[in-house]
């Protein structure tokens, strides 16, 4: 992906200097209604379609997630989890897994090279591929385990939430092919007002633990989900609980980063002022002369 | 080598072709790295023709470097094991700093500030290879890796970064303050005076070996 001219960014990775923003776009998202998801996967088909993408045909690992993760070349993937209730009864949970495009995104804080992920002032974290250097620090910040990197071109690549589309007042080429709705674009008001009236009705059917799934841990995010157990999103796949950047990735990135530099600015100052107060450490003659003499007598 | 008068060898041409690579691509290593820590300092990718490029060569130069240090720590070893009067060497450091040798212990072939750069550099750039190994992009070992274990090689590898770039600095001063110093990694050869200076143990076991 490129960056979108009719798109503002709001943040830019490695850049220590805040971008020109004018415009005060609004935020978007998308909200992926788990409750009515069939499996039909034409989102996945749909996001091939769009972004020209092509995964390799792989092999059939026993279930029905195909293929059977997130890859380059596959952006989004129905990850289905068969789980058995405790009073006997099995569920069949399906859920679309992709960028969940983090309003604090992990990808952007680890990210080294300038400009090369983007977020843009309505929400959707964007890479910059141009600026990408193939580094792979973006896998270890995102806290969802979203970005790969392809062995074609060593570059980091993830859902874009279809930016090119949205720029142009498109909505995502997933939420277009959904059948059921079940997959549904708009600004990020009006999606959590409707996932209320998903959840009260979820709610009236006996799914009293029914939510929204908008993790405070990463600031929100711009994809959503309604869980019918958002009590415990861990049984969808494994979608983390509580999200949010690891600590070890803000030790990394964070504070300790300037003080680490101003500490190798300060032992080089150290010697500096070591050198001109002291001068330096000169061998005088008599120390010559000693040392020949020793040197003589082992002669 | 023939000792020259007044002079004594300190370094092989071996010993010093592998020093100064191993200092060449330790520098490499430490510009391609820091572009990469501080975005304040992605500037120097420009020197290893951009930013792709400085990721790629890095973990290459890291695997170079431990091949060069390994040659150095073989060769020098033995001669910075730590000794009691290294400790009492260490505990005058204010002395050292003012240059009073008069009241330092005789130093042998290394002095404890010397041996110190040497066990630190050995442990940092160890902590360096194995979490770098880690965060290398793209390996085929990488798939057995999980992420977790790659974020902590993250803050391993910049923190032992950190620490192996103030020792360098201080190795560096310390040749360049203490004179009469370089020209044993450059000709490999000091003056009797400096080894009297600093090094008199050390003179006096070479004096009694005799002219070689």
């Amino acid at each position: 992906m490129a960056t979108m001219q009719s798109l503002e960014v709001m943040r830019s990775s490695a850049s220590t200097a805040a971008p020109p923003s004018v415009a005060d776009a609004t935020p978007v998202a998308k909200l992926i209604d788990v409750s009515k998801c069939i499996g039909c996967k034409a989102c996945q088909a749909a996001c091939m379609e769009w972004n020209d993408l092509r995964d390799e045909v792989g092999y059939n690992v026993g279930v029905y997630d195909n293929p059977s993760d997130l890859t380059e070349n596959s952006w989004t993937l129905m990850r289905f989890s068969e789980v058995e209730e405790p009073d006997g009864h099995l569920e069949w949970l399906i859920r679309k897994d992709g960028c969940m495009h983090c309003a604090d995104p992990g990808c952007l804080k680890a990210c080294p090279a300038p400009g090369a992920i983007v977020q843009y002032s309505n929400g959707i974290v964007d890479f910059v591929s141009d600026n990408c250097i193939g580094c792979g620090y973006c896998v270890k910040g995102c806290p969802f385990n979203i970005p790969r990197i392809s062995k074609a071109d060593h570059k980091a690549h993830k859902c874009t939430l279809c930016s090119d589309r949205v720029a142009v007042g498109q909505i995502p080429a997933c939420a277009k092919a959904c059948p059921t709705q079940a997959i549904t674009f708009g600004t990020k008001e009006d999606r959590i007002e409707w996932a209320e009236a998903r959840i009260a009705d979820l709610k009236e059917r006996g799914y009293d633990q029914a939510g929204l799934y908008d993790p405070p841990g990463v600031g929100g995010t711009h994809v959503m989900y309604v869980l019918k157990h958002a009590d415990r999103p861990e049984i969808y796949a494994n979608l983390p609980k509580d999200p949010k950047i690891s600590g070890l990735v803000e030790a990394w990135k964070g504070w300790p980063k300037p003080v680490a530099l101003a500490g190798i600015g300060l032992t080089a100052l150290i010697g500096l002022v070591h050198y001109v107060r002291n001068g330096p450490n000169r061998v005088g003659e008599e120390d010559e002369e000693k040392g020949n003499r020793v040197l003589g007598q082992g002669e | 080598m023939k000792r020259q008068p007044g002079t004594l060898a300190r370094y092989t041409a071996g010993a010093r072709i592998n020093h100064w690579l191993n200092a060449i691509i330790l520098i490499l290593l430490a510009l391609s790295g820091l572009a990469l820590f501080h975005p304040s300092l992605f500037f120097l990718t420009a020197l290893f023709g951009g930013g792709t490029w400085a990721a790629f060569l890095h973990p290459w130069l890291g695997v170079a470097l431990i091949v060069t240090f390994a040659g150095l720590f073989f060769r020098f070893w033995r001669y910075n094991i730590w000794e009691r009067s290294d400790t009492e060497w260490m505990n005058k450091i204010r002395d050292v700093m003012a240059a009073r040798d008069e009241n330092l212990p005789e130093v042998g072939r290394y002095n404890a500030g010397q041996k110190l750069v040497f066990w630190l550099m050995t442990i940092a750039i160890l902590c360096l290879f194995f979490s770098g190994i880690v965060l290398w992009q793209n390996p085929p070992w990488q798939a057995n890796l999980t992420i977790g274990q790659m974020r902590l090689a993250a803050v391993v590898h910049a923190s032992a970064a950190v620490i192996i770039i103030c020792v360098w600095i201080v190795h560096l001063y310390a040749a360049i303050w203490v004179k009469g110093t370089v020209s044993a990694m450059t000709r490999g050869i000091v003056t009797g005076g400096w080894a009297w200076k600093h090094h008199r143990k050390w003179l006096r076991e070479e004096a009694a070996k005799g002219p070689k």
